[in-house]
């Protein structure tokens, strides 16, 4: 493998079946995905950009192939193991932020280190850290439902680098936001794969979010397209 | 590390109807199974503290109580030159010939009333329970159709206060004192002078028992076998403390049937608790999808969940204890069934009742979470994300 692929897949096959129906979700994909790439994945609703970022992530299990990230064969991990490995090597990002509606979004931030050995005032400096660097250092004690969309999502981003992970795997980050606060997220993510060095994959089906990514892989009915192939219209 | 514990606390609290309905659920049963708990308590405490540890009652062979023994007085003549048996200052032995008979009251709050215990004894049985004393007026006097009565009869019978008179034997008998037993069985008996009662009774050579007193544990124990031994005599001689422990039996059926409702309440609580924390897991299924990708472990979900169900149900539990701490120190009575009569006690919520309503509540709380918990736990990731 070359060392500069932070992420590797090869032959990714996943079928789902529902009922009697077998449904192919991705098919024989294989890419290379270089470190501090920010890659952007498109296709239509159905085309498998979500599946494929979901595999990279481990929060699904292929049917066939294999996906190496950082080195890791995903497949040999277990479940306990695959939470740690995703705990302190990747970042996600949701559409709809998935914030913890209870919890301040300090605490929002702060959740993942809980998992890591640091010091209650360490976890404390760290997402206060996140937050400041998304430009929410004066929202800190506010609850998700005091938040507007934008800085829900900045918050999500912020608990998403707060340990620092070398992937930031975000599906549809500005499927849920207006113009602006789209804008504002797509900066946020571009500044950190800029200047911090950070591997973005980003899916999504907008080509203005598009452009803020360095490439772009478009998927089709499950196939993942040659590089500079656009889908059929 | 575990998922926080504010996390829990605050969607208790954000969910506010739910949470106090489901622990007010668990309050009532907690608080059923504390009421029975606490009367049996107070039963108990009233029991199981008669008596002296020195003395003994002496009945008729095979008489589970008093009142179903006879023992002729002449018999009782013969007990008090036995050795081993205390004696007064002036040399006289501590026997005392006593007679026990029941008696229909009215009660407050009941005017179809409860049977009470009437005992006559001579002032050397007054003597030998130092451990009563007199709360109001006097002790009745030899030859007197004169009566004392325990302070639990004065506060829950109609005309049993000081002054007053009541009618049975041949006539009517003036209450000249009433007297605090510490709470014991005696707290709900009347005493008279034994030859009156005997008289009116029509039982001057038949007693009911003799209160004997040892010189020390082991007198009494030679002087129970002295009076199982002796065939002429035909009686035995049970300790005093353990004759009215053995009432405690009394309180078994109510026991019994307390703690039946209180289990079918409590399965009946686990589910609304279960039906609760099932509504949570389906409710914030988003969440733990969320917090699984954060790279929480399944161990961690389940945790948090039994735990958000053990709040609960704790705080339905400190709701019962609150619910049903005004009844402390309540009196009431039960019917004896070993003496025909009813025995007054208090409700006693003890700190040991305070533990077992707290962990009653604890077990509820762990049947109730524990299946939701297990359904959050497993929970595919992606499916828990797609969740509205």
């Amino acid at each position: 493998m070359n060392n500069n692929f932070i992420i590797e897949t090869k032959s990714l096959t996943k079928e789902y079946k529902r009922d009697e129906f077998r449904i192919m979700a991705l098919h024989q994909a294989s890419i290379q995905i270089e470190k501090g790439e920010f890659l952007a994945l498109m296709g239509p609703s159905g085309s498998g950009k979500s599946t494929l970022l979901h595999l990279i992530a481990a929060i699904d299990r292929p049917s066939s192939g294999e996906v190496t990230v950082l080195g890791q064969n995903l497949q040999a991990l277990s479940d306990k193991e695959i939470a740690r490995w995703r705990n302190e090597h990747v970042g996600f990002v949701f559409q709809t932020f998935n914030l913890i509606p209870v919890l301040t979004a300090r605490e929002n931030v702060e959740l993942p280190l809980l998992l890591t050995h640091l010091s209650k005032k360490e976890r404390i400096d760290h997402a206060e850290t996140a937050l400041k660097l998304v430009g929410l250092g004066d929202r800190m004690g506010h609850y998700p439902r005091q938040l507007s969309g934008g800085q829900e999502q900045r918050v999500a981003i912020a608990r998403a680098i707060v340990t620092d992970p070398a992937l930031i795997l975000a599906d549809e980050p500005t499927g849920d936001l207006d113009s602006q606060s789209a804008n504002e997220v797509l900066t946020i993510l571009s500044k950190l794969n800029k200047e911090q060095n950070k591997t973005v994959v980003m899916v999504t089906h907008d080509p203005h979010a598009a452009k803020f990514a360095s490439k772009i892989r478009h998927l089709e009915k499950g196939e993942l397209l040659p590089k500079g192939v656009l889908p059929q219209v | 590390m575990a998922i926080p514990l504010s996390y829990n606390f605050r969607n208790l609290r954000v969910r506010k109807a739910t949470t106090v309905m489901t622990a007010l659920g668990i309050a009532l049963t907690v608080a059923v199974l504390l009421g029975i708990l606490a009367m049996v308590a107070g039963l108990k405490s009233a029991l199981q503290s008669s008596g002296n540890p020195l003395q003994m009652i002496v009945v008729r062979k095979n008489s589970a109580s008093e009142l179903v023994s006879q023992v002729a007085r002449e018999a009782i003549s013969a007990i008090r030159f036995k050795e081993g048996i205390q004696k007064f200052p002036d040399g006289e032995p501590m026997v005392s010939a006593e007679i026990v008979t029941v008696m229909n009251l009215p009660r407050k709050n009941d005017p179809e009333g409860a049977n009470v215990t009437i005992r006559g004894l001579s002032r050397s049985g007054v003597k030998m329970r130092p451990e009563i004393r007199m709360l109001s007026g006097r002790w009745f006097e030899p030859g007197q159709r004169e009566v004392a009565v325990g302070k639990s009869v004065a506060a829950r019978f109609v005309s049993a206060s000081l002054d007053h008179s009541l009618h049975f034997g041949r006539g009517d008998w003036k209450i000249v004192g009433i007297f605090d037993a510490g709470k014991t069985a005696f707290d709900s008996e009347i005493w008279g002078d034994l030859n009156q009662i005997a008289t009116d009774f029509n039982r001057s050579e038949i007693m009911s028992s003799a209160l004997v007193r040892a010189v020390d544990p082991i007198a009494l124990q030679a002087l129970k076998t002295s009076m199982a031994d002796d065939q002429r005599l035909y009686l035995e001689g049970k300790s005093e403390t353990e004759y009215y422990a053995a009432q405690t039996s009394t309180a078994r059926p109510v026991e019994f049937l307390g703690m039946f409702v209180a289990v079918i309440m409590a399965i009946g609580s686990s589910f609304a608790a279960m039906n609760t924390m099932y509504a949570a897991v389906a409710r914030r299924a988003r969440e733990i999808g969320t917090l699984r990708i954060l790279g929480f472990s399944r161990g961690s979900i389940l945790l948090s969940f039994v735990f958000e169900s053990l709040l609960l149900s704790l705080l339905g539990g400190i709701l019962g204890i609150v619910l049903v701490l005004p009844m402390n120190g309540l009196e009431s009575g039960i019917g004896n069934s070993v003496t025909f009569s009813e025995t007054g006690f208090d409700f006693r919520i003890t700190p040991a009742i305070i533990v077992v309503g707290l962990s009653f509540a604890t077990v509820m709380g762990i049947l109730g979470g524990l299946l939701p918990a297990r359904t959050a736990a497993r929970a595919d990731i992606l499916a828990a994300l797609r969740e509205l």
